[in-house]
Parts: structure tokens; sequence; C-alpha cells
């Protein structure tokens, strides 16, 4: 194992703000943010819709708030391959509905209240992610 | 209120996910590729967010209701079941195939990246087949 591109300080920065927005969302509206349940239930169920749509623009918004504050430039690197992206996507989407959190509402808000079923379903999700490189990595 | 209060939420957390690169794909595979060539740096986005979300979660959830709403909505199911398991071990296969997550699969619309918005469109058919499922 090398250590590659490590960048602590904007991570940690940037997990302070996550943190924030979760604490802030708590005291004020009394919810623990989980995005995939927020965009899922502005599918599937009426309550608290506009509430839930707001939270999702917001989110499209913070890349153009940090553009127009920083003025710098948003470079991402993602795969190109449209049959990958889709079954991605379809696994992402089906598989954080069936065990109701993601990595925020289980790896950030189910572990800030110490819930057993969050960490399980963290631990999961990371040993299978790092599992799904290790194997993509041989092919 | 509310409603201003889950926009400017978004909104925070949003800038969250860039400044911390969650947002890139890239990033989150060098996170999951401990094996190789690994970047413990989304590791600190946990840490950052848990040192706050954790002792404001405990100290608020005694208040009798939030400011701006009349109860806490706290999640109550604590049922380790398969849906929990088997849920997690699907979205940790996709999430280990794109380094897409849906937070950060949300936030990078923004950059009208055509993968990213393939990528959400399947999300969200993911999302209605698991509800119709229920």
């Amino acid at each position: 194992m090398n250590i590659v591109n490590f960048t602590p300080l904007s991570a940690l920065s940037g997990g302070l703000l996550i943190g924030f927005s979760v604490a802030l969302f708590f005291i004020l509206n009394g919810r623990m943010i989980g995005i995939s349940g927020i965009a899922s239930s502005v599918l599937v169920t009426k309550d608290k819709r506009v509430d839930n749509f707001l939270f999702l623009f917001g989110l499209i918004l913070g890349p153009i708030f940090y553009n127009l504050i920083s003025g710098k430039e948003i470079i991402i690197s993602i795969s190109n391959s449209v049959i990958l992206l889709i079954i991605a996507g379809v696994l992402v989407g089906f598989g954080t509905k069936l065990s109701s959190g993601c990595t925020s509402g289980h790896g950030i808000s189910g572990i800030s209240r110490f819930s057993i079923r969050s960490i399980i379903a963290t631990i999961t999700f990371m040993i299978i992610g790092i599992l799904t490189v290790l194997v993509k990595g041989f092919l | 209120m509310n409603k201003v209060v889950s926009l400017a939420c978004g909104i925070i957390f949003g800038i969250g996910l860039v400044i911390s690169e969650m947002i890139n794909p890239e990033k989150v595979l060098g996170f999951l590729n401990i094996f190789r060539d690994w970047d413990p740096s989304l590791a600190f986005v946990m840490i950052g967010a848990l040192i706050i979300s954790t002792p404001v979660f405990h100290l608020f959830k005694k208040n009798d209701k939030p400011l701006f709403s009349s109860s806490f909505s706290i999640p109550t199911n604590k049922e380790i079941d398969k849906k929990l398991i088997i849920g997690s071990t699907l979205f940790g296969a996709g999430w280990g195939l794109i380094g897409l997550c849906p937070g950060p699969a949300i936030t990078s619309l923004a950059l009208l990246n055509i993968s990213s918005i393939i990528f959400v469109l399947s999300m969200f058919t993911g999302f209605y087949i698991a509800s119709k499922l229920n």
C-alpha cells in the first residue's frame, strides 16, 4: 500500500461544513440528514416534499456558490461508460432505499446517534466498496 | 422558516462536498483503493462531520422540540435485518464501481456532466424500483 494524493486539511474543512449542515438541520428543523432518504421521498411521498426538494436544490447550488466565492473551477473525473454508470446508479439507488440510508444517513447521521444499525450498514458498504475497487483493478 | 433552513443546509452541505472533494469520483475511488495507492483523505471528511454532528445531536435531542418544527423526527428502526445487509452490500458495490454516492451525485449535477446526469437518473430509477417492492 502507498499513500497518495493525501489532502487531510481540505477533507477535514469540507467535513466540518457537512457536520455543521447536519447539526443545523437537526437543531432548527428537527431532522437528521440522509440524502438517499430525502431524494427518494421527493420521488415517492408528498410528505415534506417542498422541504426535501429545496434541500436537494441547495446541494446543486453548493458548487455554484463555491465557484462564485472562490473563483475556482471544480474539476471531477468520472467514468464515461454508460453501462457502468447505469448499473452503478441503479445499485446505489436500490441499495440505499432498501437499507434506508447512504453515506450521509448511516455514515454520518446514524453514527452520530450511535445507532448500531447504521454502524453495521457503514462497515458493510465500506468493505464492499473496497472489495469492488480491488476486484475492478484485476479486470 | 423550515424551507429557508432546508435550502441553506443543502447549500452548506453541497459546498462541504466540493471543498472535501467528495464530489470527485476519482477521489472516492482513491479512498476505497486501500490495497494499492491509497488516498486516506475521505476518512477526514467523516471525522470532521462527526465531531460536530455527534455532540450537537446528543445535546439537543433532550430539548422539547426543534426551533422551527413541532417535534424532532429521529429514526426508531433498530432492526439488523436482511434488508439492511443486502441493501448496504448493493450500495457498496455501486459506490465502488463509479465512486458516487447519493449526495455527491446530486451535487455534481451543477457541473452539467453527462456521466453524472446518467448516474443520477439511474439512481432515481433504483429508488423507484425499491419503493415498489416494499
